[in-house]
């Protein structure tokens, strides 16, 4: 597994130095088309089936590394089906997220704190 | 005999008559109709006088004719052997095969104990009762067709089989070729009726004689009520239930004393062996499945977790212990060195990791630390099927139980007390604060995770569960369906702890169970005046939604959510699973999987049906406000249906 980590590593590198800018407004097209909100939710926020991603930790190159060879229980998605560049898009558009407010200034979910 | 008073021809023969007098008797006025209309457009024509024939048939009384009548037909007796069995209600979806029971039900049995549910699918019939059961624990009785009828019931049966519920199966059939009529309901009975369903109820029977039914009857519910419990099948024939009680059985005719078999408890060796093995244990878990088969089962698992100070993982399959509690949740199973799986139908799942599609099944790994004991208590141990299953991968384990758990709690709990020195007492208590903390992060991590997406559109099912509770955490509620399909939300945020807050699952992932099965629950729940809370899913909706006209139509009050994330969901995913191994069209997977154009408008369904209904609300803040005005009508004795457009999962 790891030379394909590798392979994956260095082929995304070369990628990112000679491809085109992200564009955040392709990766929510490609979010939509490709299926992702199926498991990590429409807005990134995870679910039963998919960890959040929304305002995601990874960068663009280990969100690539990630879904060539996931650990946990997705399918990987080889190049031939989503390319670096067009990860490198949703990549963008997962940063473009909207990020959580604190749960204590939601008062719904600020009540369940007081037990 | 109990027929009428004249009964001077052979059967076959007084049937012809009274069909060729009948046909008379309706056929001779609709000629003269006819006649008359075609007079009047032909007024040049003379019209024919009738001849002496007709005359003398318009003008005489007809010739006396027998009919056939009874004051007893077996199915009274079928109906008084019902009613000792201590029933509710009754499902069904109306069909010929039973119609004989279906009057004795609701003349002779003044329908009630048990009242007729009226059923739009024999589907739903059989949901009514799994749900029903595990609110009121105790069986529904079905009644169905014994061929289309059950053709109709079997994937739910299915369900209640794989969830351990035991329902209560009549079949309607003629067994006898000879007594069948011309009409099409008995050209197509079957020579043996439960052989369809066979391979998922625990026992059938096909009783010839009215006391033969009586003995079935009775045998049957002990059977099913004894763990594992499960649905059985009972055939009752229409010419017994037709034919009058013969006039040698009237004094005769017994009903047997019906006595439940006490639970299976575990062998007494086994259970210190198993005591044994977990108060010694540094970091024991407890893994609960179908474990609380009443309410004193919560209780039972709440002493024994206390006792070991052991964290409680819930598989979600049945309330088994409270989630506010400090226990609940607060370990792992890699972390533990003795693993007690109570009722987990599969063990296996439980200490291996899950296999990414994209990775060969057998590459799971043991989760379980090296060295660290397994133990179970499993009533499935006693009980199995080949053909249709209901078991995965073989479980290694250290401690096999083959009894019920809730049974062998007591002893359980006993020994591990006697075991307990003032050295281990030490070792166990230091244990709760740690593990108290856990629960707490766990509970503050679940409440952080739902703020995320708390003001998208389709609306977070977080969000969902976070307005329904700030609707119902001051009421006596229910809730009536399962939570897979939500992420797990309502657990993760909600406090249960009443035997009744929760229901579990389908069983056998048998989609189409979730409405039937709240709309029994929230029956069990009705007379108790609690607040019935269904999450129903679109896809489950469609397979049989009249189950909405049933809840209307027996005025069941219950509040449902639609969970509208249109699409056959899991499927969906699976699809796109699919494509990316085959490395192709993974933005082709909604093919055949969603459920949108047309959008479906379930409120609109609802409001067809007779329910109450709001929606599709895709605003999240316009959620809160709709479940509220809902419940009001919930309160009043209805059903109400919000149709929320939701996220996936």
């Amino acid at each position: 597994m790891k030379p394909l980590v590798f392979a994956a590593a260095f082929s995304a590198a070369t990628l990112l130095a000679q491809g085109a800018a992200p564009d955040a407004a392709n990766g929510k097209k490609l979010f939509l088309r490709d299926g992702c909100y199926e498991c990590h939710g429409y807005a990134g926020q995870g679910g039963r089936d998919g960890a959040r991603i929304a305002v995601i930790g990874l960068n663009a190159q280990g969100l690539i590394h990630y879904v060539r060879a996931p650990a946990g229980a997705m399918p990987a998605y080889t190049d031939k089906v989503i390319t670096d560049q067009e990860l490198t898009d949703i990549h963008a558009y997962l940063q473009t997220m909207a990020k959580a407010k604190p749960a204590k200034d939601i008062p719904l979910l600020n009540d369940l704190y007081k037990k | 005999m109990a027929r009428s008073k004249k009964i001077s021809v052979d059967r076959r023969g007084f049937l012809k008559g009274a069909a060729a007098g009948a046909a008379a008797l309706v056929a001779r006025p609709e000629a003269a109709k006819a006649q008359d209309a075609a007079e009047v457009h032909r007024p040049a024509t003379p019209t024919p006088l009738p001849g002496a024939k007709q005359t003398a048939s318009e003008t005489t009384p007809p010739p006396h004719v027998d009919v056939w009548t009874t004051d007893r037909p077996g199915s009274d007796f079928m109906v008084d052997v019902i009613k000792t069995l201590g029933f509710e209600y009754v499902a069904a979806n109306p069909g010929s095969a039973f119609r004989g029971i279906h009057e004795s039900l609701i003349n002779y049995g003044g329908n009630k104990a048990p009242e007729l549910l009226t059923c739009c699918h024999e589907e739903s019939s059989i949901a009514m009762a799994h749900g029903y059961y595990k609110i009121e624990g105790k069986p529904m009785m079905v009644m169905a067709h014994g061929t289309v009828g059950l053709q109709h019931a079997s994937m739910a049966i299915y369900n209640a089989y794989a969830d351990r519920v035991p329902v209560y199966l009549l079949l309607g059939n003629i067994q006898d070729g000879a007594w069948r009529r011309s009409d099409v309901e008995w050209a197509h009975s079957v020579q043996d009726a439960a052989s369809m369903v066979r391979d998922y109820t625990k026992w059938d029977d096909s009783p010839v004689s009215l006391g033969g039914f009586a003995e079935s009857a009775v045998r049957a519910y002990k059977i099913a009520m004894t763990p594992p419990m499960e649905p059985i099948v009972i055939v009752a024939d229409a010419v017994l239930q037709e034919e009058p009680i013969p006039e040698a059985d009237r004094g005769r005719l017994q009903i047997p004393k019906l006595t439940l078999a006490s639970p299976p408890a575990g062998d007494y060796g086994a259970i210190k062996e198993a005591a044994k093995m977990l108060v010694a244990a540094e970091n024991p878990v407890i893994v609960a499945g179908r474990v609380a088969r009443t309410p004193e089962g919560i209780n039972l698992l709440v002493q024994l977790a206390e006792t070991l100070q052991a964290p409680v993982i819930d598989r979600n399959l049945r309330m088994n212990f409270p989630t506010a509690h400090p226990l609940y949740g607060a370990g792992t199973v890699g972390g533990a060195d003795v693993v007690l799986g109570l009722e987990v139908p599969d063990m296996w799942q439980v200490t291996h990791t899950q296999t990414p599609v994209n990775k060969m099944g057998m590459e799971s790994k043991r989760v379980t630390k090296p060295g660290a004991k397994v133990i179970t208590i499993f009533a499935g141990d006693l009980f199995g099927k080949s053909n249709y299953q209901d078991f995965g991968r073989y479980d290694e384990v250290d401690l096999a139980i083959a009894a019920d758990a809730q049974a062998t709690l007591p002893m359980l709990i006993d020994e591990c007390r006697k075991l307990i020195t003032a050295d281990r007492k030490a070792v166990i208590q230091a244990r709760a604060a740690k593990l108290a903390e856990v629960s707490r992060r766990n509970r503050e991590r679940d409440i952080e995770q739902a703020a995320w997406g708390w003001d998208a559109s389709p609306v977070t099912t977080a969000r969902m569960a976070a307005e329904l509770w700030n609707q119902i955490k001051t009421e006596d509620w229910s809730l009536v369906s399962d939570v897979t399909f939500v992420s797990w939300w309502p657990r993760r945020l909600w406090d249960f702890d009443k035997p009744y807050h929760f229901i579990g699952g389908h069983g056998a992932y048998g989609v189409g169970y979730g409405a039937p099965a709240a709309v029994g629950a929230a029956l069990a729940n009705k007379k108790h005046g609690r607040i019935s809370v269904n999450i129903q899913c679109d896809g489950d909706l469609n397979y049989a939604p009249g189950v909405l006209w049933t809840a209307a139509h027996h005025r069941i009050p219950m509040l449902n959510i639609m969970h509208n994330n249109r699409a056959y969901h899991q499927e969906l995913m699976y699809v796109e699973d699919m494509a990316a191994r085959a490395r192709r069209g993974v933005d082709r997977a909604g093919i055949g999987t969603a459920i949108t154009d047309p959008n479906i408008d379930y409120a609109m369904m609802a409001k067809a049906y007779g329910m109450f209904s709001e929606g599709p609300i895709e605003n999240p803040n316009d959620l809160g406000p709709a479940i509220k005005r809902a419940i009001e009508v919930v309160k009043k004795g209805e059903p109400a249906m919000i149709d929320v457009v939701t996220q996936p999962r």
